[in-house]
């Protein structure tokens, strides 16, 4: 009985989801601080009510499927070759990892339509989480050897610093489309 | 060795012994007890979250707090209609009083930044509802966000 009861009662799903952060409210005393950002670091990334993407950079403007964003994310957060269009490097001094040459002013700027659907919003943060996390990956197992999730806090703290994930949300605009 | 089969013919069916049934059951029970969760609302909207690969487990039950949203389930929507509805504990609400919820939930909890919130919203929502959540979410400095999803593998 107290078996079935239980059976019944119960749920075994375990919970499972993307975690994200949303950024402070704004204070009201402040004064809009426009925050200018050079154009190079900024990569837009617009889903309309469609769902369908558009990803704007220095380099590209034009509609893509969602299975080359992780890509373009990745090659544009990187920025390898140090490229003029690209992120700007600069040296920074990271414990652990001593000087580096880091993109750490970049911007990704994903943008939604209010009718955008849910599914196609998540897909894009789910493959940016993902960039995110295969570059940080790609320098924790360069610089010591094992994955990220294996690394001590305070490796992690330092990889984080060479790829911070700068993912702004602007407010959502209507560019066409339904409400 | 032929001897020895033959004389096992001649035996009767031995009973089994069901003396350890009840703790067996009772270890069912008790794994049962641990690794499920209850249920703590009825649902009246209808999701099916979507799939990720980038997951994360969500730790600590007791700072999370759940609102969903989708179209009400198929026995309310005949009163109720079809479209998208924003559940927080037992009933439908309006984006609004999330901060209020946000509030409610946070006065049992130990450390109040660690507060979690867990968006389980269907596939076909409009982002418009999601964003109009997220938006009192920040005001009410609950910042720290899940969207509910399942594995794709």
């Amino acid at each position: 009985m107290l078996l079935i009861f239980f059976l019944v009662t119960t749920s075994m799903d375990t919970d499972m989801g993307l975690a994200r952060r949303l950024p402070q409210p704004p204070d009201p005393d402040q004064e809009d601080a426009q925050v200018d950002i050079k154009s190079r670091n900024i990569m837009y990334v617009r889903l309309n009510a469609a769902g369908q993407l558009w990803v704007k950079d220095e380099t590209f403007n034009d509609y893509v499927d969602i299975s080359v964003l992780r890509q373009r994310a990745k090659d544009f957060v990187r920025n390898e070759q140090n490229y003029s269009k690209w992120p700007e490097k600069h040296v920074k001094n990271i414990d652990l990892l001593g000087r580096c040459f880091v993109t750490d002013k970049h911007v990704i700027s994903v943008q939604t339509d209010r009718g955008t659907p849910y599914n196609a919003y998540f897909q894009v943060q789910n493959e940016l989480v993902a960039a995110y996390s295969e570059l940080r990956n790609e320098i924790s197992k360069e610089k010591f050897h094992r994955e990220y999730q294996y690394l001590s806090d305070d490796e992690k703290k330092a990889i984080r610093e060479y790829y911070p994930q700068n993912i702004s949300e602007a407010e959502p605009k209507k560019y066409g489309g339904t409400q | 060795m032929a001897a020895g089969f033959k004389r096992k013919e001649g035996r009767e069916m031995v009973e089994m012994n069901t003396s350890s049934l009840p703790d067996l059951i009772f270890t069912i029970l008790f794994f049962f007890m641990m690794v499920t969760t209850m249920r703590e609302v009825t649902l009246k909207v209808k999701f099916t979250v979507p799939q990720g690969t980038e997951l994360e487990k969500l730790e600590k039950k007791s700072a999370v707090s759940f609102i969903y949203v989708g179209p009400p389930t198929d026995q309310l929507r005949a009163q109720m209609g079809s479209g998208t509805r924003i559940q927080l504990n037992d009933r439908y609400a309006e984006p609004r009083e999330v901060m209020d919820f946000v509030a409610a939930e946070r006065q049992g909890m130990r450390n109040e930044a660690d507060q979690i919130i867990s968006i389980k919203a269907d596939q076909g929502t409009q982002m418009g509802y999601i964003t109009d959540i997220k938006e009192v979410l920040r005001k009410s400095w609950a910042l720290r966000l899940n969207y509910s999803a399942s594995r794709r593998n």
